[in-house]
């Protein structure tokens, strides 16, 4: 056995259920150099200040070493202020306050609806699994509609972002082998979007991409290029990081059947707790895509300008200089600072949909499964230590309560 | 319901305006908000407060920050007997509630002059002019929990220090163990008495002030007249303009907020002035008010011989403190506040720190260590508040355990549509450079230094990066901040910074000192004229 640093044993998708005692282990060098050159920084308050530094770059062109071939398409995650500000704020200007305030709230009913549907759909069975018929389909479904996607279009995304997803990794090994992988998907995904925002061009809706090809302001529209770039932004993200956050947050209750007792009980608690499991259990675990721009130091370490930073969000969520007694799951956590949405200029677009998602999902799952428990724990997971949650989430129940 | 926001924490962002749209409402960065929501809103507000990143959102306004980062057995020290607070707004209430908060058991009252409960001043030049939030929405969430005896409406006017003794304005005399001096500021009114009492001349400083400018500004006059481009004024300027009101405002200095900025943000507030339709008159004052027969105002004579007409005129010339009650204290309390230790301890005025008598909020005179020890008083909120904490823990604390306030300044203000937030002190510089963003785009940051350390650093709109300079001004970094990073737009070369002098040398000496060896010298002040 060679001795595989703590960093690149939370990478092996072997411990992927539950890689929270290598993070605990991970924070006893809060800035880790790794043999690559790559620096893993893991305790809450070093995360913070380099998610507020202007010295970290989120535009993976500005590395030592830029092996990657510049994707001219970049859409904002990628990009630093002020291009990224100016392009965040042409899509922010129709999803929510203050140009479009009611965007995300507005999709309120859709959302209780699509949910009673998916539940009303496994009331017939003993065993569900809650990845496949409930946590994918409901965000994925919630998008399609936001963005102006045809729902019958919707299985070709599926197979699109999961590959998307799987080429995502924070190592730097074969990074430029997996980037031509995810070009060569997202290229398909491309076209397809530039087709239909072809559509909203000729005849704009109330959707997303209608905005998005409509709109000219005093900074400018979005370029076509850029449209389909933060399309595809926005889909992928919009949707693999809410079925973890449901997946995550069933499993983490089906643990805790004090606790979902609790909720069941005072359904008001969902608020706390769905941010408490994006403490607990985020589902967005590593940014791994920042660069140094110049020498940092933190912690009293150096990380050399142009070295990749990786950011152990999930780490930091459960530092214990943080937060008391961070490992245990905790519904009525008062006042959770938490990395659960990153944090910065690049501090998640689509919180607030994720976050009405899945406080809608798991409260009616919570009301209506009638003595769910899990069929296997702990269950298969998807490989991806970035975008971390099960492949599939068996559970076993006695019935389902009506809507 | 009641709620505040800690806005020298928001960052702006604005997860509270998606989820409590009715409630939170954000403009770029700057976030405006209804304090006492209906309680049918309770809901939205709740799911509000908890998805706030940064924990801003209070609704029980005991609960601070402090707390979670000091949990921990409590200080040893003395938490029992009687602890008087005179003034009951923003420094004053929050010293009560963190007293209970860290386990005094002892009898606590509470003094303030205002006739109500304590309520929260910054949105009176908001989003209470403009009418968004009805001025009786403003109380500061209930302590609940604070249990106290709160005397409304009852000034105090005497402090007897070796006696330990206030005095009400009533007869009525309070003993103590320990007191609180937190009697704040009032606004500076037009020195010509016959001119500020015509009708339609206002300040802003109450509630009640600023529900009577509401009412002036909803009934539409024809023009207003400001007087004096601090905050203040500016803000009160932007918010005419949202309500579509021609405005004048008149500023001796070379433009607005030259006192709190400097010259060359300044320069940057003119044109924001300007291009929000503000008909803005620098190096000019007001040299009378005019009424008409009926004692109304009609308009104003300006220095440079030009006139004004207005039917609404606002006085923002800054802020007189209160500590005319404490002139026969012994306390070294003056025009320039009230002198403490860092450790919120007044100061007698020999210069001797006192044992039992402590100061927060606007009328505080602190040493600050991070600025060469000068004594500073600062008129911000979240200096109140923050004074407000350490002076209660020190309060019942015993010598070993007491903290030094040391907080880095920060305050925000927004106007015409922009968020400016501010760190450490603007004034304490020589140079200032633009680091980040655009001025042309209203949205930068520009870092003071003072003889080539960072000292401040303000933010038009991105507030984000603030944490980052903090740390910077925090650590003493060397000036100008040389590195390479994100948005680096301007050709990143300090310029004067044009901060006003900070020691105005006066005339008038303060103290006297007499005797000769150390048993016999002692300083007395020399009272200022009542101005
Ligand atoms: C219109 C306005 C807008 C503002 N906006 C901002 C902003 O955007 N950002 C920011 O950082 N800060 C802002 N501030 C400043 C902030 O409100 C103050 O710093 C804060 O209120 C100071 O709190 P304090 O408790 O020290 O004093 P105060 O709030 O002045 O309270 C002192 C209290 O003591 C009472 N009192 C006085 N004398 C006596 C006596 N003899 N006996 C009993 N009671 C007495 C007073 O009536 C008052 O109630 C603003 C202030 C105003 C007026």
């Amino acid at each position: 056995m060679t001795s595989h640093s703590v960093f690149e044993r939370i990478l092996d998708p072997s411990g992927r259920a539950d890689p929270y005692p290598l993070f605990g282990e991970l924070r006893h060098t809060p800035v880790a150099r790794q043999e690559d050159g790559t620096y893993v920084v893991s305790t809450y308050r070093e995360i913070v200040a380099l998610l507020h530094d202007p010295r970290v770059s989120s535009d993976r062109r500005n590395l030592r070493s830029a092996a990657e071939a510049p994707d001219l398409t970049l859409s904002f995650i990628g990009l630093d202020p002020p291009e990224h500000d100016r392009l965040r704020r042409l899509t922010m200007r129709h999803f929510g306050p203050p140009h479009s305030p009611g965007m995300v709230d507005g999709l309120r009913p859709a959302m209780v609806s699509l949910t009673t549907a998916l539940i009303d759909g496994i009331a017939g069975k003993r065993r569900a699994d809650v990845v496949d018929e409930v946590a994918y389909p409901l965000p994925v479904a919630v998008i399609c509609r936001l963005l102006g996607v045809p729902v019958e279009d919707e299985p070709r995304f599926h197979a699109w972002a999961d590959q998307i997803i799987e080429t995502l990794g924070p190592g730097e090994e074969d990074r430029a082998e997996r980037e031509r992988e995810r070009q060569a998907v997202a290229h398909e995904l491309k076209s397809y979007l530039a087709g239909l925002a072809e559509d909203r061009r000729r005849q704009p809706g109330e959707d997303l991409l209608s905005g998005f090809v409509t709109y000219r302001g005093p900074e400018g529209g979005m370029t076509p290029q850029e449209v389909v770039a933060t399309a595809v932004l926005l889909l992928i993200a919009g949707h693999e990081t809410t079925i973890n956050l449901i997946a995550n947050g069933m499993l983490t209750l089906l643990r805790h059947p004090d606790q979902l007792e609790r909720l069941r009980a005072e359904p008001g608690l969902i608020v706390p707790a769905v941010e408490e499991l994006l403490r607990y259990e985020p589902p967005v675990q590593l940014v791994s895509s920042r660069v140094a721009l110049d020498d940092i130091t933190i912690d009293g370490t150096t990380i050399p300008a142009g070295s990749p930073i990786v950011l152990a969000l999930a780490a930091g969520s459960r530092d214990p200089a943080h937060t008391a007694d961070p490992d245990r799951f905790d519904l009525c956590r008062a006042r959770n600072e938490h990395l659960g949405f990153g944090g910065g200029v690049h501090y998640c677009f689509g919180a607030p949909l994720a976050r009405l998602e899945t406080q809608i999902v798991l409260a009616e799952l919570v009301r209506r499964l009638r003595n769910p428990r899990l069929a296997a724990d702990p269950p298969p997971y998807r490989p991806s230590p970035v975008l971390r949650g099960p492949r599939h989430l068996l559970i076993d129940y006695d019935g389902v309560e009506p809507a | 319901m009641k709620v505040v926001v800690d806005l020298t924490r928001c960052q702006g962002y604005g997860q509270c305006a998606f989820l409590a749209p009715d409630v939170f409402t954000m403009r770029e960065e700057a976030l405006l908000y209804d304090l006492d929501p209906g309680d049918e809103r309770r809901e939205h507000v709740l799911r509000a407060a908890a998805a706030c990143p940064v924990q801003a959102i209070h609704l029980d306004w005991a609960a601070t920050r402090h707390a979670a980062e000091q949990a921990g057995p409590p200080a040893p020290g003395k938490s029992d007997g009687r602890i008087v607070i005179v003034g009951a707004s923003l420094a004053g209430a929050r010293a009560a509630g963190v007293l209970r908060r860290e386990g005094f058991a002892g009898s606590l009252t509470v003094i303030g002059d205002e006739p109500d409960q304590p309520y929260d001043r910054p949105p009176l030049s908001k989003q209470v002019l403009t009418g968004q939030v009805p001025p009786d929405h403003t109380m500061l969430p209930r302590l609940r929990e604070v249990e106290a005896e709160w005397l409304w409406g009852t000034p105090a006017t005497g402090l007897d220090v070796a006696g330990k003794r206030v005095r009400l304005a009533d007869g009525r005399e309070i003993g103590f163990d320990r007191v609180l001096l937190a009697t704040g500021t009032r606004a500076r009114s037009w020195p010509n008495e016959a001119e500020a009492a015509l009708e339609g001349v206002h300040t802003l400083r109450t509630v009640a002030d600023a529900a009577r400018l509401r009412q002036a500004l909803a009934a539409g006059p024809r023009r207003v007249l400001i007087l004096g481009a601090g905050f203040t004024g500016s803000e009160i300027a932007s918010v005419c303009r949202e309500l579509d009101l021609p405005v004048t405002v008149v500023e001796r200095g070379p433009a607005p907020l030259v006192g709190a900025l400097g010259g060359v943000l300044g320069d940057v507030a003119a044109q924001l002035h300007r291009e929000h339709g503000v008909d803005l008159r620098c190096h000019t004052t007001v040299t009378a008010l005019e009424g008409d027969a009926d004692g109304r105002l009609r308009g104003a004579r300006l220095s440079d011989g030009s006139t004004v007409e207005a039917d609404v005129a606002v006085v923002a010339l800054g802020s007189i403190r209160n500590v005319e009650w404490l002139r026969d204290s012994g306390l070294a309390a003056g025009v320039w506040g009230v002198a403490c230790d860092a450790g919120c301890r007044a100061v007698d005025s020999n210069g001797l720190v006192t044992d039992d008598v402590f100061v927060a909020g606007d009328i505080a005179r602190f040493p600050h260590p991070l600025y060469q020890y000068q004594f500073m008083t600062l008129e911000h909120w979240g200096n109140a508040v923050a004074q407000a904490e350490i002076a209660a823990h020190n309060m019942i604390s015993d010598q070993a355990h007491r903290w030094p306030h040391l907080s880095v300044p920060v305050f925000w203000s927004s106007q015409f549509g922009v968020n400016i937030k501010s760190v450490g002190v603007p004034t304490f510089a020589d140079e200032v450079v633009i680091t980040q963003g655009s001025v042309a785009e209203r949205r930068f940051v520009a870092v003071y230094g003072y003889q080539g350390r960072v000292t401040a650093a303000v933010t038009f709109d991105q507030g984000l990066w603030l944490e980052f300079y903090q740390r910077l001004i925090e650590q003493a970094a060397p000036f100008p901040p040389r590195f390479r990073h994100v948005d680096q737009r301007e050709a990143a070369e300090p310029v004067p910074a044009r901060v006003p002098e900070r020691l105005v040398a006066t005339a008038g000496a303060t103290v006297v000192v007499t005797g000769h060896d150390p048993a016999e010298r002692r300083a007395s002040l020399v009272q200022a004229p009542q101005s």
